[in-house]
């Protein structure tokens, strides 16, 4: 195989595992949510927005992919010639934010089901509930940041 | 930076005029009553409970009868509306109102009973309408449904359930009952699910005729009408005809009232405030010809309200400055500082004795979120549309427009750090001057491009992390001093400052530093040794210090220890502060995605057309995602790193005895 293929089986999966990640845990949430609004449609904006906390990391793993893709030239037409060994650079790059994006994602979905529990019985207590998602994408963030610090300093 | 000195206000006065000076402190809404005050034995309070309830459903009916309104005559909203806030109406027209509160109660019952007609009807109409559907299969029938026939001849009228036709009903006929002979049977209607028959007979053979056809699923129509049933069709089609012209005219009515929805407002406010006003009289102890009422409000306000109650009535007032936990907390900041208390607030307000950080919070905030916000274009968007709706809706509720305030403020510090990094909606100006107009021109960052040098900002995050923390910590050496613990402050703080600058001093010369950030620094020698020391001397204070609570030395030592371990907090929060970074690229980064995808059509019309469409739909999205993002994580790092260090809250907040009302703001004469 070469280079290239890696490097484009790096961009894949952190697209593909970081967006099947948030895409459960703004599921999960988004089920919560609709019952919470069923009981009162004024939260609606305030459960929004916790459903869409856990939907950062298939963002985070899009820019990656985009970081990555744009760096050996599959964007702009006319790929540059990698080798097997940079491919694989790449590659690796893009695992911190596939693999934790993933895991991060599920988990912080969940947390998000919790917060809107708080926000159903109460609502003033939102900036606290707001908090419990956000501690755990704290982790999806300092993947993104090696992510993106491993994939730019690559030389191609 | 200031939380209001309280006072506690104790009012004795005559009883007659407890209602009269209720309602003025009310109407001033500037002193919260102590309700959880033990009751003396020799006082009683009054029982307020039938009358508070009284007044509440009297709101509740008025709501009702708005709610109805809304449902015939609906007003316009905007979009906006929730921004609105109430509206005020000045207290002469409340009064009027109030006065006519009879009249309006009034009508409010009549709405509810022209609604409850109005659904009474509508049932009736179902009702009806059901009925003319099983007639349907008869209306071929020209006698009664419940016609029995002539002095010789019977008449068996009903269907037989079941897909059947009437050859089968005749042969099964012949089957069961092949004596019957003089019997005619007649189709009236069939549909798949039952065949309508009439049966003619000799009446001796009724009895067993039907009871042949009985065996083949035959019943009597459910129900007996004594019409035609073509008559029976046209007699319930003109009683809905009737309902439906009632409700029509039903509905014209209510719409007629809608001009009494203001005064529908007033009164239900007005009982509002008065279940209020008697929730609170059922608290205060009164004895046979006095009451006394306590309550909490902010110490320059005392003298004024002093004065404006001697003024009015004879009353005993006294007041001691407050103290303890249960004293409700104010606070008091400029425009700036005042924007973050929502903020704030949703952490916790301050504990009695604590300082109010909204103003160095605020500071923080604005910066931070325009840190990972980072793009010219959509601070100015922010801040356009911030100032535009305070602008536009300068009624709208305090917590709402502070917080507004506050966003409008960070959208200038996003406008900022997008000029210093060269984000105008990410690289559009790039983007479009290659893709349409042949060569690429582009805005350079004042400072750097994140993308290009994440490194720098990386560090440079880390800096604004760990002023941010050191000005938190410096912060509790403010409360320090101010409470006048100054061996606290020297063990909790300055100790901390010492070993924490020593541990810089020797980590920046160092070659694992130098490789992050190429940026090769050098100290002079002395330097180097000076942060040794400084090193070594914090570590070795906090080591002996922080357990100084305790007697046992041994114990003492292990707790310093474990303090000393806090180092690792430091390491970890100073790390968090890398989101700032990480935020940052996300927005440049997918605003360019945005970009890119609009430029793939290539320079054509539809090229032009199809760029227009990505760049509103995408751009609008980024903003979004952004914004949550910067909200969210400038909250956490106040919230977690920074109030982490000096910051407690859970103090009570202030709430004043007023009358809360739902629709209206009663604009008052006297304000103090």
């Amino acid at each position: 195989m070469s280079g290239i293929v890696w490097a484009l089986l790096g961009a894949a999966s952190a697209v593909i595992l970081a967006g099947m990640g948030s895409a459960y845990g703004v599921g999960v949430a988004g089920q919560a949510a609709a019952g919470v609004v069923t009981e009162d449609p004024s939260k609606f904006a305030k459960v929004l927005i916790m459903q869409l906390l856990p939907g950062t990391q298939g963002i985070y793993g899009l820019l990656v992919a985009f970081i990555a893709l744009s760096k050996v030239g599959l964007l702009g037409g006319g790929a540059a010639d990698l080798t097997l060994e940079t491919g694989l650079l790449i590659f690796v790059a893009c695992l911190p934010i596939a693999l934790v994006g993933l895991v991060s994602a599920i988990h912080q979905g969940r947390t998000s089901v919790a917060s809107i529990g708080i926000v159903a019985k109460k609502p003033e207590q939102f900036g606290k509930a707001m908090l419990f998602p956000a501690m755990v994408e704290t982790y999806a963030i300092l993947a993104l940041l090696i992510s993106i610090l491993a994939v730019s300093s690559i030389q191609v | 930076m200031a939380v209001l000195q309280m006072q506690r206000l104790s009012i004795c006065a005559m009883k007659k005029n407890r209602k009269a000076i209720l309602e003025e402190l009310q109407s001033l809404g500037v002193m919260e009553i102590d309700t959880t005050m033990p009751l003396d034995p020799d006082l009683a309070v009054m029982d307020t409970m039938e009358s508070r309830q009284t007044f509440e459903k009297s709101a509740l009916l008025c709501d009702q009868a708005l709610e109805v309104l809304q449902e015939y005559a609906p007003e316009k909203t905007s979009m906006f509306s929730s921004l609105e806030g109430k509206k005020l109406v000045d207290k002469t027209s409340y009064e009027e109102a109030s006065e006519h509160r009879e009249a309006v109660l009034k009508k409010a019952r009549k709405l509810i009973s022209r609604k409850k007609r109005l659904t009474e009807n509508k049932a009736a109409i179902v009702k009806l309408e059901t009925q003319i559907e099983t007639l349907t299969p008869w209306l071929s029938l020209d006698v009664p449904l419940n016609y029995n026939g002539t002095k010789k001849v019977a008449m068996i009228i009903g269907s037989i359930s079941g897909d059947t036709s009437l050859d089968q009903v005749y042969q099964r006929l012949a089957q069961d009952a092949p004596d019957l002979e003089a019997f005619d049977i007649q189709k009236i209607s069939a549909d798949g699910d039952q065949l309508c028959i009439a049966a003619a007979c000799l009446r001796e053979d009724a009895a067993k005729l039907e009871e042949a056809l009985r065996m083949q699923g035959f019943a009597r129509p459910s129900q007996s009408i004594r019409k035609v049933p073509a008559e029976e069709k046209n007699h319930l089609e003109s009683e809905i005809r009737h309902f439906v012209k009632e409700n029509q005219d039903l509905e014209e009515k209510i719409r007629d009232m809608a001009d009494s929805r203001e005064r529908l407002r007033l009164v239900s406010d007005y009982f509002r405030a008065r279940a209020q006003k008697y929730e609170i009289l059922g608290h205060v102890p009164q004895s046979k010809q006095t009451f006394f009422i306590t309550g909490y409000l902010p110490k320059k306000k005392v003298p004024a309200l002093e004065k404006l109650l001697n003024e009015k009535f004879d009353l005993v007032v006294e007041a001691e400055d407050a103290e303890g936990d249960e004293v409700p907390i104010v606070l008091q900041n400029g425009r700036f500082a005042g924007a973050a208390e929502g903020v704030l607030a949703s952490f916790g307000l301050p504990h009695w004795g604590e300082m109010d950080p909204s103003k160095v919070m605020a500071a923080f905030y604005v910066f931070l979120f325009g840190l990972m916000l980072s793009d010219a274009a959509y601070g100015l968007i922010v801040f356009v549309a911030c100032a535009v709706l305070l602008k536009k809706f300068p009624r709208m509720s305090e917590g709402m427009s502070k917080s507004i305030r506050l966003f409008m403020y960070c959208g200038l510090s996003t406008l900022f750090w997008g000029i210093m990094f060269g984000g105008y909606f990410g690289d559009l100006i790039n983007v479009v001057s290659r893709t349409f107009f042949g060569h690429e021109v582009g805005i350079r960052p004042v400072w750097f491009a994140p993308l290009e040098n994440p490194m720098k900002l990386l560090i440079y995050s880390m800096l604004f992390g760990l002023i941010h923390l050191f000005v938190g910590l410096g912060m509790k050496g403010y409360m320090a001093i101010k409470a006048k613990k100054y061996l606290d402050f020297f063990c909790d703080v300055i100790l901390w400052y010492m070993m924490l600058i020593g541990l810089l001093i020797m980590l920046i010369p160092s070659d694992l530093f130098v490789s992050i950030s190429q940026m090769n620094i050098v100290f002079p020698p002395i330097v180097n040794t000076l942060g040794k020391v400084l090193a070594i001397a914090g570590a070795v204070g906090i080591l002996l210090m922080s357990g100084r609570a305790n007697k046992n030395p041994a114990l003492r030592i292990a707790l310093g220890a474990y303090d000393l371990y806090n180092i690792t907090g430091w390491l970890s929060d100073i790390l968090s502060y890398s989101r700032l970074l990480a935020l940052g690229l996300a927005t440049g980064v997918i605003a360019s995605v945005v970009n890119q995808m609009g430029s793939m059509v290539g320079n054509s019309v539809f090229g032009v057309i199809v760029f227009i469409l990505v760049f509103i739909v995408g751009h609008v999205f980024n903003i979004a995602i952004n914004l949550l993002g910067a909200y969210v994580h400038t909250c956490r790092l106040q919230y977690v790193e920074f109030f982490g260090k000096f910051y407690e809250g859970g103090g009570k907040a202030f709430e004043p005895f007023k009358a809360n009302t739902k629709y209206v703001d009663i604009k008052e004469e006297t304000k103090i």
